[in-house]
């Protein structure tokens, strides 16, 4: 009898499966439930958006990147907005920039919530999902508040923020940080010192210190691999050298490290919040310069100066000096840049975007080698992956 | 023709009747568990639960099995159709036929068989058939994968609930469902559950995993596996599935209330005067809730771990334990007579 030759079995994991994330297809080798090899296919979400951005103008193009990482929207209109206003050299008011620290908190929290309760979904413990999405929406409704929507906030602008906080605002999210500890610690007494859980995350996608920064890794899975890397430190933008917050650094670098520094990422940004909203300093929240900022509504009534400046500004734009720059902010994920490349015209001439998932995704394959079937779903829930910033 | 009565189609129409018994409140019963289910896990979940359809939602479980039954059975046209039909079948009626030993009430049992427990341990050993069935007709690799994984789960964990039912027979000295029952009578003091308390634990734990709930949903998990071996059943080929694994918890629970927790038997003496099939239900129910409960807290395991679990730990520890009853029984020349 001649020799038979055992062919590994490849499986499709995704894009239409429930642990998937999104859209992520993942072309799974497999020797039975150990997987030799997972190669991560995208381009299934692609919508163009740095294309777009070249025919839209800088205040048109802003609410693309809410669309990006749709978990924590705001978060990408900021890198976007810092890049702008690094590009026209803009000095963005005290009371704007600290808003925007509030609401990219916020924002943290809220992918925060989203990833670490859908990773909890994937391994197989359902509750703390329903229990975190309460808590989701109530920070939603301070989105909502804030500008009127959700989701697609579209707040942050060049040189300020939309609108100012509403009356009574900042009252209710300070009880909302007093009463948030308690869905922490439920999520914490229900998960972190689970047996089960601990099997399944402990050990599993080790990535040591040398892997993450050969492979682009940013935010807390370079943090969970114990680089204490946070631009938010590094080189604090907005004001953020002002307020006195902790990195949560891991120290093996596998899941449940990612797992626990998010975890503790939650309580640095209440801690934020919490001095954003007791320090906040009052004046205009956005740049008073008619050329970037639109006057003021009832300003547009008496002025024709003012008229004229509004119908410039939301038909042509404003035109930014030529020149390329690179922003980026610590986003929920991490580094989430923006180098815009201006010829001097209303549009920017190149938008190109760094979103951390795409080099996080990169990670799939050296993660996963040698693992199971069950591993695979735990590293993809780990490496908090959202399809809309890695496709664009 | 009077010998065609007697001896023919009147005990026919008798044991059709007794079945009939036995099933219609069952998978009413099935019914109501997924209500059941869907409402607890809810309430845990900060949530509702059905509560549209009729008053509290109590027509909910009668408006799923209408919709899968008037929905169309797909068959994937690369399936093996004969078998990716009768597998489904297979898992429902293992999961009826099990019924039959056991017992309600002192005499309240279909068949009162005096090899009930070899009969039970036969059919639900059985049941993995239907699910490798399943994964291997409808050739789909998550089906397979799925399929794999419930034939390697259902036979670690069969041994250990073998030898933890070996050691109750040691302490009962029967085979007959009924007589484990009344070795127990007199009180909760009597009951196995006491005297064999961390076999009962072991039991409460393979049991879940024999019925393939979480947290060793493995065969289905969700996130990893899809559906696992259903996932190209729909309509009613999916319902038989779904019916047979619910009606599967529930005789488990059944068991796992007979040899551990009286049967039949009151706890107290004076509460006899509530009828013995009642303390069943109740303790069924009680052994329900844990499934519930379960699943909405704990996260999956995974396939090694599972093993490990059943081969490295429950397996030495009951074989420990049977040992252990085995020579206190001699030792102490205490072995039923």
């Amino acid at each position: 009898m001649s020799e038979q030759k055992i062919k590994n079995m490849t499986l499709n994991f995704g894009p239409q499966h429930p642990a998937a994330h999104g859209v992520l297809r993942l072309v799974l080798e497999m020797d039975g439930e150990v997987v030799e090899r997972a190669d991560p296919h995208i381009g299934l979400l692609h919508r163009g958006t740095e294309k777009l951005i070249e025919y839209k103008t800088y205040v048109q193009a802003t609410p693309y990147f809410d669309r990006l990482d749709y978990v924590a929207p705001m978060n990408q209109e900021h890198a976007f907005c810092l890049a702008i206003e690094k590009l026209m050299g803009i000095e963005v008011p005290k009371r704007a920039q600290y808003i925007r620290v509030l609401y990219a908190e916020i924002g943290r929290i809220l992918n925060h919530i989203l990833n670490l309760t859908t990773f909890a979904l994937d391994v197989g413990a359902m509750t703390p999902l329903l229990w975190g999405f309460e808590e989701r929406e109530k920070l939603m409704e301070f989105y909502e508040r804030a500008c009127g929507a959700r989701l697609h906030a579209n707040y942050f602008r060049p040189g300020g923020v939309a609108a100012d906080l509403p009356a009574g605002l900042l009252e209710d999210i300070s009880a909302w940080i007093d009463q948030f500890p308690k869905f922490v610690k439920d999520f914490d007494r229900v998960l972190t010192g689970n047996r089960i859980f601990k099997q399944r995350a402990v050990g599993i996608g080790t990535v040591s210190a040398e892997e993450a920064f050969d492979w682009g890794f940013t935010g807390p899975n370079i943090r969970a691999s114990g680089i204490a890397w946070d631009l938010r430190k590094s080189q604090p933008y907005d004001s953020y050298e002002d307020f006195d917050f902790d990195i949560p650094v891991g120290k093996y670098g596998d899941v449940y490290d990612r797992y626990l520094v998010r975890f503790e990422e939650m309580n640095q940004s209440l801690r934020i919040m919490r001095q954003a909203i007791d320090k906040m300093p009052d004046g205009p929240v956005i740049v008073q310069n008619n050329k970037v900022a639109p006057p003021a509504r009832a300003d547009m009534k008496r002025s024709m100066e003012a008229l004229i400046h509004h119908f410039k500004l939301f038909t042509e734009g404003f035109h930014v000096p030529a020149g390329e720059c690179y922003a980026a902010v610590e986003a929920p994920k991490g580094e989430f840049g923006v180098f815009l490349v201006s010829d001097g015209s209303n549009r920017p001439y190149r938008c190109k975007i760094r979103a951390p998932g795409f080099a996080h995704l990169q990670g799939m394959d050296f993660m996963s080698k040698g693992h199971m079937l069950a591993d695979v779903v735990a590293n993809i829930g780990s490496l908090d992956i959202v399809f809309g910033e890695i496709d664009r | 023709m009077e010998l065609l009565w007697d001896g023919y189609i009147q005990p026919g129409i008798w044991i059709v009747a007794k079945i009939l018994v036995i099933v219609l409140p069952l998978l009413i019963a099935v019914a109501y568990l997924t209500y059941a289910e869907r409402k607890v896990i809810g309430a845990m979940q900060m949530r509702k639960g059905p509560n549209v359809v009729g008053p509290f939602g109590l027509l909910q479980p009668l408006a799923d099995g209408l919709k899968l039954f008037l929905k169309e059975t797909v068959i994937p046209t690369s399936a093996n159709k004969a078998v990716f039909l009768i597998a489904p079948m297979l898992t429902f009626i293992l999961a009826l036929v099990a019924w039959a030993v056991i017992p309600f009430g002192e005499g309240l049992v279909v068949s009162n068989l005096n090899v009930g427990i070899l009969y039970l341990f036969a059919i639900s050993s059985l049941g993995v058939y239907g699910i490798v069935m399943a994964g291997w007709a409808s050739n789909s690799k998550y089906a397979f994968l799925g399929a794999l994984r419930s034939a390697a789960q259902m036979v670690s964990y069969e041994i250990s609930i073998g030898l933890i039912i070996i050691s109750v027979l040691l302490t009962t000295g029967s085979l007959n469902l009924s007589d484990i029952v009344l070795a127990q009578s007199g009180g909760i003091w009597n009951w196995n559950f006491i005297y064999h308390l961390p076999m009962f634990v072991i039991f409460i734990v393979s049991i879940l995993a024999e019925t393939n709930r979480a947290p060793f949903d493995l065969p289905e998990a969700e996130a990893e596996l899809v559906s696992g071996y259903n996932v190209d059943y729909s309509a009613m080929t999916f319902a038989l599935f779904f019916l047979g694994e619910y009606a599967n918890m529930i005789l488990m629970s059944a068991l796992c209330a007979t040899l551990f927790l009286g049967g039949w038997q009151a706890p107290l003496p004076f509460l006899d005067f509530i009828p013995g099939p009642l303390w069943l239900i109740i303790k069924i129910c009680m052994v329900l809730f844990i499934f519930l409960w379960v699943r909405a807290t704990f996260p999956r395991y995974r396939y090694d771990q599972l093993m490990r679990l059943g081969w490295k730990i429950f397996l030495p520890l009951s074989f420990a334990w049977v040992m252990l009853v085995a020579t206190f029984l001699v030792v102490f020349d205490k072995v039923p007579a």
